[in-house]
């Protein structure tokens, strides 16, 4: 079996799955600790039915480079969603479950009508699921993958305590000054682009799972924000390392098999976290 | 000139007016408890001076010795907060960022200040220890602290012993008590105006009537006469 892998290693479009897989596996579970603290977890639910969307209209208009068209519509819906979250005439969540069904049922009308594919159902599987798509990344692919993502760390690591103190008290945090719309701004903004790259990763639908399982792993085992942040960027990178590397070996798919390692080590998680009580939620 | 003058205010939420005619002052090393039934603005009223929400009408006025980031805030917990995985030392610290600003990390010195400020409360020992699994005293030493490190002037308390047991209200009440005696100027929300009276220099009562005066003043009015006729340890 080592062999074998080896020998898929050689191969750059594995080499390349790994890296790209690593680095959005790293980004999502570093915001997913804010995002499940502030009870914003649908929140990437919803954005990744509006990528979905967008990737179809993308699609329609025959463009080449379907981020042109998905990072920007993604990035404007977080930041709404994000805005009227709170006081809104329509609630927070309804207006997220609203977005993010519209979108789903509107991208797969697009691309049932206008279609020129000959495996309709291939196409929106592929989009949801992720399917094959990491496994055929050109290296401009991967280039803008690994810049986007090294962006998110990097800001992440500069606001750190600003997005620690705001996602513990937000009033706290605005009567010292800090500005915490913007902060909740920036973390919207680095939402939409995970997750957006995260859809080659894993699809659109199973791209909260990256954002999740690995905060709420951590969380079992960990009882301050900084060992949480890094336990859930460590498993999160060993969750999506491992999945990429079964699923070339036993031929599953790549998106269902990172989400099932993530979800199994919750399991692990939550298991050791009740047997050593303590830190336990 | 007064830390903070307030003149006419009008607080609204939602648009409706919720408290009228609020008028008061703060001199350095006052204790002011502003007390009034549920729902009559109370926390409204500190968020306004605050600047979380805007005031409907009416004047708040910051004097020389202070600006408005130079006040430490304590709000009512928060559900998020109660299963925060965060540790006593981040919370503490996460009271810096008034002085860093759009510095990205806290400064050595800066930490140590903090530091100090829960040995000043007791919770040293207690620094590396999970918020949640603390006590409700200890969690509220922990907010008290992060005030603290914000702002040592003026600190404003929104119900800081709400929900703890009588031993430790009153232990919160003497650190708070502490505090006001070695200089920090106060400002809190209550609910026991049996306490209040017996701590603050001043009371702020709001709701339909509203009243500021020294507590003696109070206890000499109607309304605080109404308000402090079931209090029967009142001791001034």
């Amino acid at each position: 079996m080592i062999d074998k892998l080896i020998m898929y290693l050689r191969y750059p479009f594995v080499t390349y799955a790994l890296i790209v897989g690593v680095m959005i596996a790293l980004c999502s579970s570093l915001l997913g600790v804010t995002l499940v603290l502030k009870r914003f977890s649908y929140i990437g639910d919803g954005l990744s039915h509006v990528a979905f969307g967008a990737m179809a209209v993308a699609g329609v208009l025959g463009l080449t480079n379907e981020l042109l068209i998905v990072l920007p519509v993604t990035v404007i819906s977080a930041v709404l969603m994000l805005m009227t979250g709170r006081n809104a005439k329509i609630k927070g969540d309804a207006m997220i479950a609203m977005i993010s069904v519209g979108s789903l049922a509107f991208g797969y009308l697009l691309m049932n009508i206008f279609s020129t594919s000959s495996n309709l159902s291939g196409d929106v599987c592929s989009t949801l699921f992720g399917s094959t798509l990491i496994l055929t990344l050109s290296v401009r692919d991967v280039i803008i993958s690994c810049v986007l993502s090294v962006i998110v760390i990097v800001i992440f690591i500069l606001f750190y305590n600003r997005i620690f103190a705001v996602t513990f008290d937000e009033d706290f945090s605005k009567a010292a000054g800090t500005d915490a719309g913007r902060i909740n701004l920036l973390i919207a903004v680095m939402t939409a682009v995970i997750i957006v790259l995260a859809m080659n990763l894993v699809g659109s639908l199973l791209i909260s799972a990256l954002v999740i399982f690995p905060a709420l792993s951590a969380m079992r085992l960990f009882g301050n924000f900084r060992d949480v942040t890094v336990f859930s960027a460590v498993l999160s990178v060993i969750c999506a390392f491992l999945g990429i590397v079964i699923s070339i070996l036993a031929g599953t798919p790549v998106g269902s098999t990172i989400v099932a390692a993530d979800a199994a080590a919750f399991i692990v998680c939550m298991i050791i976290g009740k047997v050593r009580g303590g830190t336990a939620v | 000139m007064a830390f903070l003058t307030v003149k006419d205010l009008v607080l609204a939420y939602d648009r409706k007016i919720i408290a009228e005619n609020i008028g008061f002052t703060v001199n350095e090393g006052d204790y002011l408890c502003i007390v009034g039934e549920n729902g009559s603005g109370k926390t409204t009223l500190m968020k306004t001076l605050l600047g979380l929400q805007q005031p409907y009408s009416g004047e708040i006025v910051f004097g020389d010795g202070i600006r408005k980031n130079e006040i430490g805030y304590l709000p009512q917990q928060t559900d998020i907060q109660r299963d925060f995985p965060a540790s006593v030392r981040e919370i503490v610290f996460s009271g810096l960022q008034a002085k860093a600003g759009m510095r990205p990390f806290y400064r050595k010195y800066e930490k140590e200040e903090a530091l100090r400020n829960m040995e000043r409360l007791d919770i040293a020992e207690l620094s590396k220890r999970s918020y949640r699994e603390l006590s409700g005293g200890q969690q509220q030493r922990v907010l008290l602290a992060r005030a603290l490190t914000a702002a040592g002037k003026l600190l404003l308390l929104d119900e800081p012993v709400s929900g703890l047991d009588p031993i430790v209200t009153k232990e919160m009440y003497q650190v708070i008590s502490d505090l006001n005696r070695n200089g920090t100027t106060i400002m809190m929300i209550s609910h026991d105006i049996g306490q209040a009276l017996k701590y603050a220099t001043h009371i702020l009562h709001i709701g339909d009537m509203t009243f500021f005066g020294t507590c003696d003043e109070y206890l000499a009015s109607p309304l605080g006469r109404m308000f402090t006729a079931g209090v029967t340890e009142v001791q001034v």
